[in-house]
């Protein structure tokens, strides 16, 4: 399932003294199995942008394509498109309501209109993708949860859904360490396993080295770059001037080079350059003879 | 999608309203409220919307924003109207047909009633939006103050009702989210009929209420740890002190009473 | 006792009422005047439970807690107390009372009975220090939330506190807007002397700290400088929580061999290090 976004322009507030451009004349493509991550600063338009793709929002001008089939058509089942792209916005631990997790869970399913059997199998595979065990919590009521627990039951009544684009608003705010690499996980690998496409917001920028296969840059409602994290983390200045950071593998790999250092530009993952650096330091004992 | 209610929403910006003691406020708008009982005529209608406007210039809040505030209760203005319209006893027949019967006198009293609610949202939506609600808690509290020797827990009324109005922003935007959330996993509050639009709220209502018992916890303690311990021995920021400015508009406020009375008497229309 | 020492913490547990495993067991803690203290704990590990045991809003079941000289457990004292410790909350939205933002910040000197004549110029202070002065009119809820807390620390600062407690005040923040509130508390702490208890879980937060204390499971299980601390890769990792990039890299580079020193925390020290091995390797004929 491809999205297309074209000409994108979103104004809050028309014709008032408040008007404002949370977007504008944004455009860009999506194919399926990628993982995108959106970066930008507060009020660089990022959640305007999300909540367009599963038409949430209207656009004030420009559309959207979800498989080439325009979101705000006129005979557009905007609610079977709607499903097909899960949303999972910030904190979505706070919209948790039912009395077990199960039921939380099985919210969307049931609103999409299956049978009770396949509502269960839902739940079950949604649970089993969060890493939550069915049968010790199924039955528990979400507000006896962890704050982590609680996210991800809240993601897993997406995923119930099946859809086949996700999109998360910072899906790790707030959480700790432990809590955010739950989810990181989780996300690497319903990617790699069902080749889900992921549109993801954070401010993170080591989160996003390490699971993003592009990076689409937003700042001022506008789409200031959009390229693979290599091309990106390497625009330290287009960065610095969108009030965006780079990880400290990019920034110690610009540094070392800025010293003379030979390595490879570009390197923003600690591994490839903690192996870059090791491979340096055996050249140079091979060649001392050492 | 909900932040539209201007209802109690205070509109900051300076002037001659606003500085008010919101004690003579608050005296001033129940004063205004018989007003609006008092008005028997149109004279007195006039008379009532002339003193609307010219303390909504005063005030400079701008008059759309009053009439934002009407907007939720159209619906019962509207009601109010056709029931009147349609019930009231009347000679004068207008229109008549089948069961329908449209006196004079009905649509006068339509008119007069639905004006009438409109004039008393207006009057306590210009208190609301003229003055904080910190003050408007002080004043009551002040006002109330007499009654405390009854044991009328004024002060934990003022500060139930500041709090209150502190959160209304903050539970609009969390409505606002919480409904989007719920849409998306493809709940829908719009068709459907009146039992089944109930049922669709319950996703929406139960983390609201969450939400709320949540943040007050969180309240109660941050109150707490800034050494909140009830009523007593309190100081305030805001002294109330009855400055000229009061004295002026309480006099304004007399002139227009004898004014409606005396065209309630000797205008006859 | 040092006439110096802000917070004390003496063999500390705390149970709560419905629990059956305490939240906190036989912790002791000395704070000295002017510490930055950054306490470090995963969710759950018992930090958010000392944070409250601070400001007398819980009081130990064992052992004992006095801040500033003051025993907690003597209810007499609660409000000489949370004047002194003063607490910033997780949540910005959950802490302001009023409407205004200078009304809020006048809340808790109108609990303490100040004076108004003497309120005014202390919020204007305030406000100043924390650089709201321009936002002293505005309603909370148009700020950001960098803003937001900002004025909760207004509000606690114009109580003229020795002590300020931040419980996860930046956990909800953006990247700007933790670095707004951080920094200005770190200028409290500099500039001002405000002996501070920074809790978090952001690891990088704690790096600059004086202190590092890492909690886990209800105990302290480290206490030391960040360097101290952050050296120790696997152990925090053990108790669930990050590490400084560098301090990870320059472990995993020593454990393939490579002759990094111990406690690099920073990009530049991590730059002079590689630079030096990898010249010693080539020259070390």
């Amino acid at each position: 399932m491809s999205i297309e976004v074209r000409h994108l322009t979103h104004t809050y507030s028309e014709g008032s003294v408040m008007r404002t451009v949370a977007l504008d004349d944004v455009s860009f493509t999506v194919e399926k199995g990628e993982f995108v991550g959106i970066i930008g600063h507060t009020g660089s338009g990022k959640s305007t942008l999300v909540q367009h793709l599963n038409g949430l929002l209207k656009p004030s001008a420009g559309e959207v394509l979800i498989d080439g089939e325009d979101l705000n058509g006129e005979h557009v089942n905007r609610r079977a498109l709607r499903q097909r792209i899960g949303l999972v916005f910030q904190y979505p631990e706070y919209q948790l309501f039912e009395e077990t997790v199960a039921k939380d869970i099985a919210f969307g399913p049931k609103n999409q209109g299956l049978s009770a059997e396949e509502i269960d199998g839902r739940v079950r595979y949604a649970m089993d993708c969060v890493h939550l065990d069915y049968d010790k919590y199924s039955a528990s009521s979400p507000f006896e949860l962890s704050g982590g627990q609680m996210r991800r039951v809240a993601i897993a009544g997406v995923l119930a859904m099946k859809p086949s684009v996700l999109i998360l608003d910072e899906p790790t705010a707030g959480l700790d360490p432990r809590g955010r690499d739950r989810i990181l996980t989780m996300l690497e690998e319903l990617h790699a396993r069902e080749h889900t496409t992921i549109l993801m917001v954070s401010h993170s920028m080591d989160d996003m080295a390490r699971l993003a296969t592009r990076l689409l840059v937003m700042a001022e409602g506008k789409l200031l770059a959009d390229g693979t994290p290599r091309e990106i983390f390497s625009r330290t200045e287009m960065m610095k001037g969108a009030g965006l950071d780079v990880p400290a593998a990019a920034r110690l790999c610009q540094a070392l080079r800025d010293r003379g250092i030979d390595l490879p530009t570009e390197l923003y993952q600690a591994d490839e350059l903690r192996d870059a650096i090791l491979r340096l330091w055996r050249q140079g004992k091979e060649a001392t003879g050492c | 999608m909900l932040t539209n209610i201007t209802m109690g929403q205070y509109y900051p910006v300076d002037s001659r309203v606003h500085r008010l003691d919101p004690r003579i406020k608050l005296i001033l708008t129940i004063a205004f409220i018989v007003c609006v009982f008092l008005a028997s005529n149109f004279a007195g209608y006039i008379l009532l919307s002339a003193f609307l406007f010219a303390v909504c210039r005063l005030s400079n809040v701008p008059f759309k924003m009053l009439l934002r505030g009407l907007k939720p209760l159209r619906i019962i203005l509207i009601l109010t109207f056709l029931l009147n319209l349609f019930f009231t006893p009347g000679d004068d027949v207008w229109v008549s047909f089948w069961i329908i019967r449209i006196t004079r006198e009905a649509f006068l009293q339509a008119l007069f009633y639905s004006l009438r609610l409109m004039f008393l949202v207006a009057g306590t939506s210009l208190l609301t939006l003229t003055t904080s609600p910190i003050s408007l808690a002080d004043g009551l509290e002040i006002l109330m103050g007499p009654l405390k020797k009854i044991r009328f827990p004024a002060h934990e009324l003022a500060m139930m009702m500041t709090i209150a109005l502190r959160f209304i922003p903050t539970l609009l935007d969390e409505t606002d989210k919480i409904m989007k959330a719920q849409m998306a996993r493809g709940a829908d509050f719009e068709s459907g009929n009146l039992l089944s639009r109930a049922k669709a709220m319950v996703p929406l209502l139960v983390p609201l209420f969450i939400s709320a018992f949540r943040r007050a916890g969180d309240l109660a303690m941050a109150m707490e740890s800034r050494c909140y311990h009830g009523g007593e021995g309190r100081t305030r920021l805001r002294v109330l002190k009855i400055t000229k400015n009061d004295m002026i508009a309480c006099v304004i406020m007399a002139a227009f009473i004898a004014m409606l009375i005396l065209a309630g008497r000797f205008i006859p229309f | 006792m040092r006439n110096d020492t802000h917070i004390l913490a003496e063999n500390v547990s705390y149970t709560y009422d419905d629990a059956a495993a305490p939240a906190l067991s036989h912790v002791n803690l000395t704070v000295r005047q002017g510490e930055f203290v950054a306490v470090l704990g995963h969710n759950g590990s018992g930090k958010s439970t000392l944070a409250k045991l601070l400001n007398a809003l819980y009081v130990p079941t064992d052992g004992c807690v006095a801040v500033c000289g003051f025993d907690t457990r003597k209810e007499e004292l609660v409000w000489e107390i949370r004047q002194r410790a003063g607490m910033i909350f997780q949540n910005p939205d959950n802490q302001i009372v009023a409407t205004i933002v200078k009304e809020d910040v006048a809340f808790g000197l109108e609990n303490l009975g100040v004076p108004t004549e003497e309120m005014i110029p202390r919020i204007e202070k305030a406000l100043s220090v924390v650089r709201m002065s321009k936002y002293a009119d505005s309603a909370p809820h148009m700020l950001s939330g960098g803003q937001k807390q900002r004025v909760a620390i207004a509000g606690i600062l114009a109580m003229e506190p020795a002590v300020i407690i931040a419980d996860e005040a930046t956990a909800m923040l953006d990247p700007s807007g933790r670095k707004e509130v951080l920094d200005t508390i770190r200028m409290l702490n500099r500039q001002k002397g405000i002996t501070v208890i920074w809790i978090t879980h952001f690891m990088e937060e704690a790096a600059d700290a004086d202190r590092v204390v890492v909690v886990s499971d209800g105990e302290v299980q480290m206490d030391g400088t960040p360097r101290e601390v952050f050296s120790q890769v696997d152990r925090m990792r053990q108790l669930h929580l990050d590490v400084p990039p560098m301090a990870a890299l320059a472990e995993e580079l020593r454990k393939a061999g490579m002759p990094i020193r111990d406690g690099i925390l920073t990009i530049e020290e991590m730059v002079q290090e590689v630079e030096k091995t990898l010249c010693q390797s080539k020259s070390a004929t």
